[in-house]
């Protein structure tokens, strides 16, 4: 059988690191990064006689992320441990939630090339983050760093609702940005506060029994995600067609060699043995308590993109782009207030910015400049002040060094030439130049028009006013 | 209901105990009298009673979210058996 003929089934685990000032049970700060062991205390480090105390902000972060994602809010909740060993897990369990999370049964619609798709999701629970190894070259030993331990994490469990690798990007964008929109995560791939694990599995089109799934681990790019299924879905075919069986196993994504490999045999198959949390007591929610999160979230990307829509004149596509990441959002609503021209400022985000934010590898959170500089170039160029050639140049300039747009064309000379006198002298310089484009033209080959345009850009290093050009050249050509 | 000795190797292996044969008796014998013992409490009628999910009577117990730092980090690594750069220092974990 082809590959074609099986489908991928997946379902996502998404970690999500919470902005809280302080750990998940103790006081001490989650910052990133800081000496190795700087960030901890007796709780954290699960020295012996210490107990643990929930960090409100921890509840109220979680029951955000679940109403945010239409999920259900438990009335009572509690804390279970998770049993295993780990050195970078000093008390031997991760404190976790079992059979009572704090959010289940919500949903998100994402964007696929097939329209919208609703992705169930069946969980979203607490629970605190463990430490770090680090490994040295010279073999002595590992070496354990606590910051991270008891930084608060929500898990966040998807319905195995997902078919390809693009509606899986598409899902983790969406959790990604509305996280950000609430501002309970700053969901930093990079910095490892957003990581995935997914459970793939496959099964012949038209089967209703799902296969053996593996779990793969230690992903925390959407490229390494996209390939990592890419990879984990074409060996389990590969397996079933060469008459194999796929063993449940839970699976380590190595970037480097772009393959899958076995972390743990099936015989010590996840046997946690959860139980409550004797150190800590029920988690008990009002309808009070809820109704004033749910009023306290601020605006989602739904309701923005209906604002864009209809107010702000976008395209459906323009909307959906913008309002897929809150920084594209903040900046867009800055911008558009600064110039007026939502449209162009919607077409530069799109565009350039998507595109060079792109090849640098980067994510919107990295920009550098705000909706005060993309606003001031737009009206920079609605003014006539520099061409849109220039504005791209500006722009590439504005990634390197996030200044004032108008400071950038000072000090590169770039402002667009929009005297008459200066422009009618280059014209005539370059109908000289090129006796043959003025017979084609007057022989009906329009085309010429746009070559003498373009000499006289090139003469001008873009800074001549287009249309100026345009009038001034017809002028001569009809004489 | 009696706990077998797979069941006490299986147990054993999570936790990282090694027993021995006699150990793996002893103990199958000793759980399954803790659960026997346990298991009385499936006799009282609950009836009337709501589902109790802590141990603990009270609820919400719950802390600020404000940084509090004010432990010596020496301290902290003062009972480690072995310690380098700062972190606590241990046999070479492979993945
Ligand atoms: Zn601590």
């Amino acid at each position: 059988m082809a590959r074609e003929d099986y489908e991928i089934v997946m379902g996502l685990e998404v970690h999500c690191e919470l902005s809280t000032k302080t750990k998940i049970f103790c006081s001490c700060p989650t910052e990133f990064g800081g000496e190795p062991n700087t960030h901890c205390c007796p709780i954290c480090m699960a020295m012996p006689g210490t107990l643990p105390v929930l960090n409100e902000k921890v509840v109220e972060y979680a029951v955000k992320a679940g109403l945010a994602t239409n999920c259900q809010i438990a009335r009572k909740s509690k804390n279970d441990r998770k049993n295993y060993f780990y050195p970078d897990l000093p008390k031997a369990y991760q404190i976790s939630q079992f059979d009572l999370p704090l959010c289940y049964e919500g949903y998100v619609d994402v964007e696929t090339p097939e329209g919208e798709k609703r992705i169930g999701i069946t969980r979203i629970h607490i629970e605190e983050d463990a430490g770090k190894l680090n490994h040295d070259e010279y073999g002595r030993g590992s070496f354990v760093d606590l910051n991270r331990a008891g930084v608060p994490l929500i898990e966040v469990v998807s319905e195995p609702d997902l078919r390809t690798k693009e509606e899986v990007e598409a899902y983790l964008r969406k959790l990604k940005s509305i996280f950000e929109y609430i501002e309970v995560s700053d969901c930093k791939m990079q910095e490892g506060s957003l990581r995935a694990d997914v459970n793939v599995s496959v099964r012949k089109k038209g089967a209703t029994e799902f296969g053996t799934r593996t779990e793969m681990k230690n992903m925390n790019s959407f490229r390494s995600i996209v390939r990592a299924i890419e990879y984990e879905a074409n060996r389990q075919i590969d397996v079933i067609e060469n008459g194999g069986v796929i063993t449940q196993e839970t699976l380590r994504w190595d970037d480097v060699s772009g393959k899958t490999f076995s972390m743990r045999d099936k015989e010590d198959a996840q046997d946690y043995r959860y139980f409550p949390d004797p150190d800590l007591v029920e988690i008990r929610l009002s309808e009070e308590y809820i109704e004033n999160i749910k009023k306290s979230l601020p605006e989602l990307p739904e309701s923005r993109k209906k604002r864009y829509l209809e107010d702000m004149g976008l395209t459906e596509k323009a909307a959906n782009f913008v309002t897929g990441s809150k920084y594209y959002s903040n900046m867009f609503e800055e911008a558009s207030s600064v110039c007026g021209n939502a449209k162009s400022v919607s077409n530069w985000i799109m565009s350039d910015i998507a595109r060079i934010l792109n090849e640098r590898e980067e994510e919107p959170d990295e920009l550098k400049f705000s909706g005060k500089e993309l606003g001031e170039l737009v009206t920079l160029i609605d003014k006539g002040t520099i061409s849109s050639a220039i504005a791209k140049k500006v722009l590439e300039e504005m990634f390197k060094n996030p200044e004032m747009p108008s400071k950038i064309i000072e000090a590169k000379g770039w402002i667009q030439i929009s005297d008459e006198g200066a422009i009618k002298e280059v014209v005539a310089k370059v109908l000289e130049a090129n006796p043959q484009s003025i017979a084609d033209y007057k022989a009906g080959k329009d085309k010429a028009l746009g070559f003498l345009v373009g000499q006289a850009m090139k003469e001008t290093k873009g800074k001549a006013n287009p249309q100026m050009l345009n009038k001034l050249f017809l002028e001569e050509l009809n004489k | 209901m009696a706990i077998s000795k797979e069941e006490v190797i299986h147990i054993a292996k999570l936790a990282s105990l090694n027993l021995t044969e006699e150990e793996i008796e002893r103990y199958s014998n000793d759980m399954t009298e803790i659960l026997e013992f346990a298991n009385e409490i499936n006799s009282v009628n609950t009836d009337n009673v709501g589902e109790t999910i802590a141990a603990n009577e009270k609820y919400n117990v719950f802390r600020k979210d404000e940084i509090k730092q004010n432990v010596d980090k020496e301290a902290l690594l003062q009972n480690a058996p072995s310690k380098d750069d700062g972190m606590f220092r241990i046999p070479k974990v492979i993945n």
